[in-house]
């Protein structure tokens, strides 16, 4: 979820009135946003905070004080949705070369004329390009922006993509001019700037913009030309975005335009940039016609669980900025302005009637939906265990699932190859290389951190392990272990193994001391296993599958573990028990 | 009131014992409440019992609490030598002496001088003119000058003793002094009186009933010591679940009371289809970056995918369907295959939802699950890279927001939340969605305490579900509520390696206690 700063004066003021921090963040909860938090403004000498709101993540006509305040007004019935006009001058032009489908395909572009700024609006354009590009922009991998001073470069503009040794310019601020490689060296040393590098960095041509004078007016996306660096001055603005995505493109023009022509001379109105396309179709941007749609008013009601009528439908979602008519008592004619990019569906549109009618105004009614409810058995079955063993005197840990490789594999003396463990690709710490295949490791980096509690320490734990399993969908599955330890002054293997011989005695297994394959358990100690003291441990045998292992653990592990005493476990897969 | 030291100091060895510790305490006891002020010198010497003992069971008397207060005092004063003592114990030789001569017919002098001491003896005897010498016979004969005598000595004796006399100065014991029967002393010895929880009744007893006394029928007759029941008693060797699972429990059996079907949530790797694609979440989402997502590098992928909803999944995200016009955007069939560990349980929901849709008649149902999803966040003392997630959902026909407002109250009633208010939010595949949000009544605040919301049609319909069906759905993390139920404040303490086994041992049973019913 974005956030976004707004001097509360200047929120106010936009308004046309003030409210008190309680009652604007009742406005806030209304509405959908969240005044997270009141910052002092040092230089207003405690006369104005910032209010820092939390605004939804698909609303990018709301992450400026320009749009927040005009949806706040419509909202509010103190203003109407505006309409955006283009306007007719002979359009400023733009052509796209064929190197740049090798790298980032897509340009569009518009002129904002004879706008004015000031110190604070200036301020919320330079910010809500930065919100567009940390949020729909995907850090600018996605779409970049670029705004100019139109008075200071010559159209038409190209845009192409060229060797970065055969582009040199003047970055914005630089006092020098720079290679577009050593701009890559340059900007890696940056910040700010530097984690955009790697989007063009390998690639054997970046794309640039020029106009008709061989003046660079960015290198997208990573920096633009000073030459037409903009100032609270600047007249006349020229957007473009270069981008992968043309969709996302259009939006981000069309964000930038809405929210700041209010500035404009004529306000809303937009100098529309014919680009010609690499295949000389030539397309003009921006299209801020309205998408229009249907909607039927019942249906709004029986999704949302209200009873309004069309006209009060209607009323509802132009304070949400949706223009709708009545066409009869049960059609609304929705037109939906560009800056809400974010209605996809009929179910959007329905959303914005409950929100303006307010989700607290709605009765609430019980669903009548009667079903039997059912555990899932595998649970019932390890809630039942889970007891059985804490009954026995154990007490339940709860560790992780993830966990690094030796904790598996070289704590045991074993090859983490010969493991069939999931792998994480992008762990943030070395603890989280792996899913457990055991719950034993938790268990004993529990102990270790918990060497002063009194002796002896009796652990165990009921849950899921993740085993590669090529047979699966997935390529791996779950199984359901259960995993006791015992740790003392001496191993206490009897405990262990006592606590073996009571869950079978829980789950009605019988002991079959002929060590038969066809009923009952018993314990193999024919077997070697590296994690144990030798001749000290055995695999357990339910009706001839091997479902664990019970014994003494290796000293080595022990130590590696960060333990100092004895310690013996049980560990076994309870799915068959199910 | 037996008392059994009073005999002690005179009677025989054979009978009487030293008292036992509880009997000297109960008579100590008795003796300061008659006299509300006790000497322990005095006491000890009256009673003949050791004056450390006297001292030492009026210590263990402090012990057991509040009972007597202990003054130490010195004086100056006599005491017998050791050889006093044993003048206490036998006589004085002189009347010792005196008694070895007959009555009648006296005794010769050199067989009465064979008496341990009897020149001493005899020289005090004479000139206390207890006896006479005659000497016309040879050898001389001793006789009585008197019937009757009275061992002063001893009396004397015995009387600095029990520190009936203890002045130094005394004329009486100037001569004892002489004869070294009697030295200066220092005592140190306590003056003890009642204190605020004094009882007589502390008397230590025996200290069990014994299976022997029960046999014996002993028991009838013996004193039994007092239970302390200020102190803790010794907590039985016992096992325990963990605190979060013992709330998980109350969860589960809220949503069984509810009437909703436990969905199979064991399945911690899931592909991106199936976490992302199928819940209408965009693949340049953020929730996608390998930021927020543990990825798997073995297995990577996914190929087994339903190829028929596959392909309306596809459509709905990239061209728009069934009534979307989409996010218009090139959607990757090798996004959908990358493995990853689940980032939400609504992965599940999503694979129950669409074997519902397989069924050949819709029928409603209701779901939950409690278990553990994966997020590849930055930690804090709030965040773990793990974490439980609750959920709920219904699907049927034409369920309105409404309805979810009306289920949401009463899941949290049972939870003991009855003041709820909802907030407009956003979510990929909810739409309307709600945040929930419960007046904290110790916090006094408002508190989020989940999500919630109506799946998108762009979810639902792709499955096969009926256009007339909607699924209401609410889920949040079982650690937070936990967290603020026990005031703990970092996760680390709860759950993995460094969780404090202490407090899980000293946890309490889990009783979630839901609000009355409304009216």
């Amino acid at each position: 979820m974005p956030t976004i700063g707004v001097k509360r004066s200047l929120l106010f003021k936009e308004l046309g009135q003030t409210y008190t921090d309680k009652e604007f963040d009742q406005l806030c909860f209304d509405y959908g946003l969240e005044l997270d938090d009141i910052e002092p403004i040092p230089e207003s000498n405690g006369e104005d905070v910032e209010y820092k709101i939390e605004i939804p993540a698909n609303r990018y006509d709301i992450l400026c004080l320009e749009g927040l305040s005009r949806a706040l007004k419509i909202f509010l019935k103190k203003a109407e949705i505006p309409k955006f006009t283009l306007s007719n001058q002979k359009f400023i032009r733009m052509k796209i070369l064929p190197n740049t489908q090798r790298i980032r395909p897509i340009v569009v572009g518009a002129v904002l004329r004879n706008i004015t700024f000031d110190a604070d609006s200036y301020n919320s354009f330079i910010k809500l390009q930065d919100k567009l590009h940390q949020n729909l922009c995907r850090n600018r991998t996605l779409v970049a922006i670029g705004t100019h001073d139109l008075d200071t470069i010559q159209q038409p503009f190209v845009y192409d993509a060229r060797e970065p040794q055969q582009i040199k310019f003047r970055s914005l601020n630089q006092k020098i001019e720079m290679r577009a490689d050593e701009m890559m060296e340059f900007y890696l040393k940056d910040t700010h700037l530097k984690r955009y590098v790697s989007i063009i960095q390998d690639s054997d041509v970046y794309p640039v913009i020029y106009d008709s004078n061989n003046v660079v007016l960015s290198l997208p996306p990573l920096i633009n030309g000073d030459h037409s660096k903009m100032s609270v001055k600047t007249k006349n603005i020229f957007i473009e975005c270069t981008a992968v995505d043309a969709h996302k493109a259009n939006v981000v023009l069309n964000t930038m335009l809405t929210m700041f022509a209010q500035y404009c001379s004529k306000p809303f109105e937009i100098e529309p940039v014919e680009v010609e396309q690499v295949d000389g179709k030539v397309i003009v941007y921006p299209d801020l016609s309205d998408r229009s749609q249907d909607v039927s008013v019942q249906k709004i009601n029986q999704r949302i669980g209200i009873n309004v009528n069309a006209d009060k439908a209607a009323e509802l979602l132009n304070r949400m900025c949706l223009r709708a008519n009545v066409i009869d008592s049960d059609t609304l004619r929705v037109d939906i302005p560009v800056t809400r990019a974010d209605i996809l569906h009929f179910c959007d549109i329905a959303e914005d009637c409950a929100v303006a009618y307010g989700f607290n105004n709605i009765i609430k009614t019980v669903p009548k939906t009667s079903c039997i409810g059912n555990q899932f058995e595998l649970n019932r079955v390890s809630d039942l265990l889970r007891h059985a063993v804490a009954e026995a005197g154990f007490m339940e840990a709860l560790t992780f699932t993830l966990c690094s490789c030796p904790d598996v594999a070289e704590k045991f003396g074993k090859k983490i190859e010969n493991i069939p463990a999931v792998h994480i690709a992008n762990p943030k710490t070395l603890e989280f290389q792996i899913g457990r295949t055991s719950l034993l490791p938790g268990l004993l980096k529990t102990i270790a951190n918990n060497q002063g509690t009194a002796l002896p320490i009796q652990l165990f734990e009921v849950s899921d392990v993740i085993l590669k399993d090529a047979s699966q969908e997935i390529g791996c599955r779950n199984e359901r272990h259960l995993c006791a330890v015992f740790y003392n002054k001496t191993p206490g293997f009897e405990t262990i193994h006592g606590l073996l011989d009571r869950v079978m005695t829980s789950l009605k297994v019988t002991y079959n001391e002929n060590r038969t394959n066809d009923k009952g358990y018993y314990l193999n100690n024919e077997c070697e296993d590296s994690a144990f003291f030798p001749g000290r441990h055995a695999q357990v045998m339910v009706c001839g599958a091997n479902i664990g292992v019970v014994g003494v653990l290796h000293p080595n592990v022990i130590e590696n573990f960060g333990l100092r005493l004895p310690c013996s476990i049980l560990e076994i897969n309870i799915e068959s028990f199910v | 009131m037996s008392n059994s030291t009073e005999n002690s100091a005179s009677g025989t060895a054979s009978i009487t014992k030293e008292p036992t510790s509880s009997s000297l305490q109960n008579d100590l006891l008795l003796h300061l409440n008659t006299h509300n002020k006790l000497n322990t010198w005095s006491y000890a010497n009256e009673h003949n019992i050791d004056h450390q003992l006297v001292i030492g069971t009026f210590r263990s008397i402090q012990s057991m609490g509040d009972i007597v207060r202990m003054e130490q005092e010195t004086s100056r004063s006599i005491a017998p030598t050791d050889e006093g003592k044993i003048l206490i114990d036998n006589g004085s030789y002189e009347y010792n002496l005196f008694q070895a001569v007959p009555a009648d017919k006296g005794i010769e002098q050199p067989e009465l001088m064979k008496l341990p001491n009897a020149n001493i003896g005899f020289a005090k005897a004479m000139s206390n003119g207890w006896l006479e010498v005659d000497k016309s016979c040879k050898p001389a004969i001793v006789k009585r000058k008197v019937d009757n005598v009275h061992d002063e000595v001893k009396n004397l004796l015995m009387r600095i003793q029990s520190l009936q006399l203890s002045d130094p100065n005394a004329k009486e014991v100037v001569d004892l002094k002489k004869r070294k029967l009697v030295k200066d002393d220092v005592v140190n010895y306590f003056i003890v009186t009642k204190s605020a929880g004094f009882s007589t009744n502390i008397a230590k007893g025996e200290a069990e009933l014994t299976a022997d006394m029960l046999q014996t029928g002993s028991w009838k007759s013996l004193n039994f010591k007092q239970y302390n029941f200020n102190a803790k008693g010794m907590i039985p060797s016992y096992g325990c679940l963990h605190p979060l699972l013992k709330v998980r429990t109350e969860y589960r059996q809220i949503f069984l009371e509810m009437g909703f079907t436990e969905m199979p949530t064991n399945n911690y790797v899931e592909n991106s289809f199936w976490n992302f694609d199928a819940l209408f979440t965009p693949q340049k989402h953020p929730a996608r970056d390998a930021q927020d997502t543990f990825f798997l590098s073995d297995p990577a992928i996914t190929t087994k995918l339903p190829t028929d909803y596959l392909e309306k999944v596809k459509q709905v995200h990239s061209t728009g369907a069934f009534g979307s016009i989409g996010y218009q955007y090139d959607w990757q069939l090798e996004e959908a295959q990358k493995n990853v560990l689940r980032t939400h349980t609504t992965a599940v929901s999503t694979r129950m939802l669409y074997k519902l849709a397989q069924e050949k008649t819709f029928r409603p149902a209701k779901y939950f699950s409690i278990d553990k999803v994966f997020r590849n966040e930055n930690l804090d003392a709030t965040h773990l890279a793990e974490f439980h997630q609750i959920e709920g959902l219904i699907a049927d026909y034409n369920l309105t927001l409404g309805d979810l407002i009306g289920i949401l109250y009463e899941f949290f009633r049972k939870l003991g939340m009855t003041k709820l208010r909802f907030k407009p939010a956003y979510n990929p595949y909810t739409e309307p969605s709600m945040e929930i949000f419960s007046y904290h009544e110790g916090l006094k605040k408002w508190i989020e305490v989940g999500n919630s919301g109506m799946f998108r049609p762009e979810m639902l319909l792709p499955m096969g579900l009926p256009e007339n069906v909607s699924v209401i759905a609410w889920g949040l993390s079982l650690e937070r509520p936990t967290m603020i139920l026990y005031g703990i404040n970092n996760i680390r303490d709860l759950i993995g390696p460094k969780v404090d086994l202490e407090m899980c041992r000293e946890n309490p049973i889990c009783r979630v206690i839901p609000a009355k019913v409304e009216n």
